[in-house]
């Protein structure tokens, strides 16, 4: 059943011309398994004001004393740039999540023959899941 | 059939592990997303909140989980790339080692914040 392909360099990107479905849906799982990853240290550096919240240690936030967990995080997310770097941490999200139940699908030998519908799928839907958070994400910051 | 594009070397322990872990990230990362964003807005989380949901125990253990699971995946994820990209020998072994304790690293703060989180600390 195995069977190999000589499938060139890959990463030449020099053809990406010549992609297939499959190959740009490894390439997409590649790029936003690094944002993830990126992401995730951010996260936990971010939470880590909690130490310094548990420890007592107050700041200022639109003109109010706050802890210094809710100051960082209600501070960020009063920055309009922020909050369009969270929608695309959401897009990246979704299209893992949704490429990755392809790729374990693929693993399970499931819908093989539609292995490239389901990648335009997961876009297709990472899109609509995306614009649809956009109110939810975006709701009382301004410019 | 249709040509396969993996990172991974099919049916080794680095591959089935990233699996295990997939299957349990894609339910989590859903769930923390939705709890953090529709239910609760990100803009009104406060320590007062975040301390409450830590002290339920489940959710607790959860979140701690969602990290190992959630580093290990990432973690697994970069070195098998680097590896399929064409990485070898001594800088194999030396990336391995880096990544390892940052992953490691990384463990270790969030546990500690979880905890701080728990009022365990």
């Amino acid at each position: 059943m195995s069977q190999s392909y000589n499938r060139g360099l890959i990463e030449d990107f020099s053809r990406w011309k010549e992609f297939s479905a499959g190959m740009w849906a490894w390439i997409f799982h590649k790029f936003t398994g690094w944002m993830l990853i990126g992401y995730l240290f951010t996260h936990i550096a971010v939470l880590s004001s909690a130490i310094a919240a548990a420890d007592g240690q107050t700041m200022m936030l639109a003109g109010e004393e706050v802890n210094a967990y809710t100051g960082t995080l209600q501070g960020l997310e009063s920055l309009f740039i922020v909050r369009v770097l969270e929608v695309g941490l959401l897009a990246v999200a979704v299209f893992h999540i949704l490429n990755g139940i392809r790729l374990l699908m693929v693993d399970l030998g499931v819908g093989l023959t539609a292995q490239d519908k389901s990648f335009y799928a997961s876009l297709v839907l990472t899109g609509i899941i995306t614009v649809a958070s956009v109110p939810t994400f975006m709701a009382g910051v301004g410019l | 059939m249709a040509e396969r594009y993996s990172s991974f070397t099919t049916g080794g322990t680095a591959w089935f592990l990233q699996r295990v872990t997939a299957a349990f990230l894609i339910v989590v990362l859903a769930f923390h997303f939705f709890l953090l964003h529709f239910v609760n807005h990100a803009s009104e989380i406060t320590f007062a909140g975040t301390q409450a949901r830590m002290e339920n125990i489940g959710y607790f253990l959860t979140m701690v989980l969602f990290l190992i699971a959630g580093a290990f995946h990432g973690v697994n994820g970069v070195y098998n790339a680097l590896v399929n990209q064409g990485l070898s020998g001594t800088p194999k072994k030396v990336v391995l080692a880096v990544l390892v304790i940052a992953a490691g690293l990384l463990i270790v703060q969030g546990v500690w914040v979880a905890l701080v989180m728990r009022g365990m600390i």
